[in-house]
C-alpha cells in the first residue's frame, strides 16, 4: 500500500517566497486522517500562508504538498480533486451576501459538483440543523450576527463532503459572547473524526481538541506536541515566551 | 378588561408608540425662519415668471383646427402635433404597414415588464429576449410571411429610437463585461487590449464615431461589401455603450473583496462560474446608480444619429416641423419629442431606485 495514501496531509521542504521575503521556511508536516491540528504563533508568522497553500489559496514554489495521497502540482485535475476533499473556514466569513443562507449552501454545491437543485436544498438544510440555525436559512448573511455567519460558513463548506476541514482564526473575527457557540460546532465536528487544521488563538480549544499543536515563528515550524506537553512543558525558548505572552 | 388592566404595567413599555412628530403649521412651514421665508418670495416669483410660459402653452394654445395656417395665434399649435402624432412617432414608414412598428413597440414593452423583477432574471429570460428581438426586426423588414418588405432606411421615429438604446445597450453590455474582465485580468494580451479599446474609444467623441461608421467603414470595406446603414451606427453605439459600461462595471468588480473569490474556489467552484454566479452579481449591484446614469446617457444618445441621416424620433420631429402648411410649430414638435424622452428615462430612473431598495432590503447594516 501507498505510504502516502495513511497521511491525510503531508508536507515536505515546504518553501514559499513573496518577492524575495520568505513567509514558509522547509515546512514538515504530516496530518494523520481524523487528527486535530491547531496551529499557533505570533501574527504574521505564516500560519494563514501555510494552511492555504494546502488547497493552492496561494502557490508554494518549492517542496512536495500531497492530500489524501493527490499531489498538489500544476495538474487542474489534482487541483479540482483536492479542493473537493478540502473545506475552508474564513476569518472573515466570506458568505455571499447576494445570496440566502439557504442559497449559500446549496449553490456551491450545484456550481462544482453539478448536484440537483433538491438534493441541493436538502443537503444544505440538513447542514444548517447541523450548525443549530436551520429557521435562518431564507435570510440573508447581511442579517446575521457574526457568530451565526460564521455557523453558516461551516455548514456551507461541510455541504460540499469534504474529508479535510481548514479554519483560518475562525472565532477573531467575533465579539466574546458568540466565540462559544463557534467553538461549539467545531468541537462536535472534531468528535464527528473530520480532520482538521485550526489556526486559533483559543488556547481552551487546543487543549480540549488538538491531538497536536504547532508553534509557528517566522515562517518556521517551531516546535511540535501533544497539548499537555506542549502547554505544561515546552521545550523551546521561543514557544515558552509566546506562551508566557498569551498568557499574561 | 380587568386582565389588560394587570398586564398594562409590563406591556407599556414594549408596546409604546415612537414619540409623534409635532406637526407644523402651513405658516410656520412657510415662513418660520428667514431662510424659509426668502426662499418662499423668491419660489413666489419664479412661479409668476411661468406664468407668460403657462399662458402660450395652455390658455393661448390651439387644440385643434381645421386650418392650419391659422393655427398659431399668439399660443401654441397642439393642433399640430395631433396632426402630425402618426408621422412623429413612426416616421416615413409606409402608413398602412405602421400597425408592425406599433406591434413591435408593444412586444418591447411587455417584455421590458416582464423582466422588471430581479426573481425573473436568468437564461430563460435572455433566451426570450432574444427570440423576441428577432422576431422584432423580423416584423419590421418584412420579406418574410407576406409581410411586404421595408428597407432600414425607410424606418423612422421612436421605434428606431427604442430598437436603438435597446440593442445598443444590450449588446454593448456582453461586451463591456468582457472588457471589464480584460481590463482587471492578470494575463497581459487581454489587459492590453481591453485597456486600449476603452480608451481608444472613450477619447473619440460620439459624433466622430458615428461618421466614421457611417462614411468611413463603407469605404474600407471590400468592393460589392455592404452593411446596412442602421446596423453601422448601431455598431458605433454600441462600441461607445460598451466602453463606457465598462469602467462602470470595473468600478463595481473593485468594490468585491477578494474573499469572496477565494471562498468560492474553496468551495472547487469552477472559475468562470465565479464570476458569472458570485462576483459579477454582487459587482452590478454596487454601481446600479451609475450604471442607470450610463443607461439614461445611452438612450439620449440615441438621437445624435440624425447628424449621419438615421431618421430617428428627433429628426423626424424636426422634419415634420419642416410642413409649410404649418407656421413652423418646431418648439411644439421639440417639446413633444422631449416629453417622450423624460417619460422614457424617467421611468428607467425610477427603476433603478426601487431595484436599489430591493438591494438594501437584505441586509440592515
Ligand atoms: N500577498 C502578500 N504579499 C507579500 N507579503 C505577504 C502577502 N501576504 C502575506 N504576506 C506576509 O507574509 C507573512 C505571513 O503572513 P500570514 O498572513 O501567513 O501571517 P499569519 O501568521 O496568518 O498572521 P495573522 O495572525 O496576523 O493572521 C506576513 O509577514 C505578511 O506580511
Ligand atoms: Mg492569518
Amino acid at each position: 500500500m501507498n505510504v502516502d495514501a495513511e497521511a491525510a496531509i503531508r508536507i515536505s521542504a515546504l518553501n514559499k517566497w513573496y518577492d524575495t521575503f520568505q513567509v514558509l521556511k522547509n515546512i514538515d508536516l504530516d496530518v494523520a486522517v481524523s487528527e486535530r491540528i491547531v496551529v499557533c504563533g505570533p501574527s504574521g508568522s505564516g500560519k494563514s500562508t501555510l494552511i492555504r497553500c494546502i488547497n493552492r489559496l496561494e502557490e508554494h514554489q518549492e517542496g512536495r504538498i500531497l492530500v489524501n495521497g493527490t499531489p498538489l502540482d500544476d495538474s487542474v485535475k489534482n487541483l479540482d480533486a483536492i479542493r473537493r476533499d478540502v473545506g475552508m473556514v474564513f476569518q472573515h466569513f466570506n458568505l455571499f451576501p447576494h445570496l440566502t443562507v439557504k442559497e449559500n449552501c446549496a449553490l456551491p454545491q450545484i456550481l462544482s459538483r453539478g448536484a440537483q437543485r433538491r438534493e441541493a436544498e436538502e443537503r444544505a438544510m440538513s447542514f444548517l440543523t447541523k450548525v443549530r440555525i436551520p429557521e435562518q436559512a431564507e435570510k440573508y448573511p447581511g442579517q446575521l450576527s457574526g457568530g451565526q455567519q460564521q455557523r453558516v460558513a461551516i455548514a456551507r463548506a461541510l455541504c460540499m463532503m469534504p474529508k479535510i476541514m481548514l479554519f483560518d482564526e475562525p472565532t477573531s473575527a467575533l465579539d466574546p459572547e458568540m466565540v462559544k457557540e463557534v467553538l461549539d460546532t467545531m468541537v462536535a465536528l472534531a468528535e464527528d473524526g473530520m480532520t482538521m487544521i485550526v489556526v486559533t488563538h483559543e488556547m481552551g480549544f487546543a487543549r480540549k481538541v488538538a491531538d497536536r499543536v504547532v508553534f509557528m515563528e517566522s515562517g518556521e515550524i517551531v516546535e511540535i506536541g501533544k497539548p499537555d506537553v506542549f502547554f505544561d512543558a515546552p521545550t523551546q525558548v521561543r514557544t515558552q515566551n509566546f506562551l508566557r505572552n498569551i498568557m499574561h | 378588561m380587568t386582565v389588560v388592566q394587570a398586564n398594562s404595567f409590563t406591556t407599556i413599555s414594549t408596546t409604546a408608540a415612537p414619540p409623534k412628530r409635532r406637526r407644523r403649521s402651513f405658516v410656520t412651514l412657510l415662513f418660520g425662519d428667514l431662510t424659509a421665508s426668502c426662499l418662499t418670495v423668491l419660489t413666489g416669483f419664479l412661479l409668476l415668471s411661468f406664468v407668460p410660459a403657462l399662458n402660450w402653452a395652455i390658455i393661448d394654445a390651439t387644440w385643434v383646427t381645421t386650418d392650419p395656417s391659422t393655427c398659431r395665434q399668439g399660443g401654441a399649435c397642439w393642433a399640430f402635433i395631433l396632426a402630425k402624432f402618426r408621422f412623429i412617432i413612426f416616421g416615413t414608414y409606409p402608413p398602412d404597414e405602421q400597425w408592425r412598428p406599433l406591434l413591435v413597440m408593444a412586444l418591447m414593452l411587455l417584455m421590458v415588464l416582464a423582466s422588471l423583477s430581479p426573481r425573473l432574471w436568468g437564461m430563460k429570460l435572455l433566451c426570450a429576449w432574444g427570440a423576441v428581438i428577432t422576431a422584432m426586426l423580423l416584423l419590421m423588414w418584412g420579406g418574410v410571411m407576406g409581410l411586404s418588405p421595408v428597407p432600414s432606411s425607410a424606418w423612422g421615429g421612436l421605434p428606431v429610437t427604442l430598437l436603438l438604446a435597446l440593442l445598443s445597450l444590450g449588446l454593448g453590455f456582453p461586451f463591456a463585461v468582457m472588457l471589464a474582465l480584460g481590463r482587471r485580468s492578470i494575463l497581459p494580451v487581454p489587459r492590453l487590449l481591453a485597456i486600449l479599446t476603452i480608451e481608444l474609444v472613450r477619447g473619440l467623441p460620439l459624433v466622430g464615431l458615428l461618421f466614421v461608421a457611417s462614411i468611413l467603414l463603407p469605404l474600407l470595406l471590400p468592393a460589392g461589401w455592404s452593411i446596412d446603414k442602421l446596423a453601422r451606427t448601431l455598431a458605433a453605439l454600441t462600441v461607445f455603450a460598451a466602453a463606457y459600461l465598462a469602467e462602470v462595471i470595473r468600478g463595481g468588480l473593485q468594490g468585491v473583496s477578494p474573499g469572496q473569490a477565494e471562498a468560492a474556489k474553496a468551495l472547487g467552484i469552477p472559475s468562470w462560474k465565479i464570476i458569472w454566479h458570485i462576483v459579477l452579481p454582487q459587482a452590478l449591484q454596487k454601481v446600479i446608480p451609475p450604471l442607470t446614469n450610463t443607461t439614461i446617457v445611452m438612450v439620449k444618445n440615441t438621437s445624435l444619429v440624425l447628424i449621419v441621416g438615421v431618421f430617428d424620433m428627433l429628426s423626424a420631429g424636426r422634419v415634420a416641423a419642416t410642413d409649410p402648411q404649418w407656421p413652423a410649430p418646431y418648439v411644439e414638435s421639440y417639446i413633444f419629442v422631449a416629453g417622450i424622452y423624460f417619460l422614457i428615462c424617467f421611468g428607467i430612473s425610477n427603476y433603478s431606485r426601487w431595484l436599489e431598495s430591493c438591494v438594501q432590503a437584505r441586509s440592515y447594516r
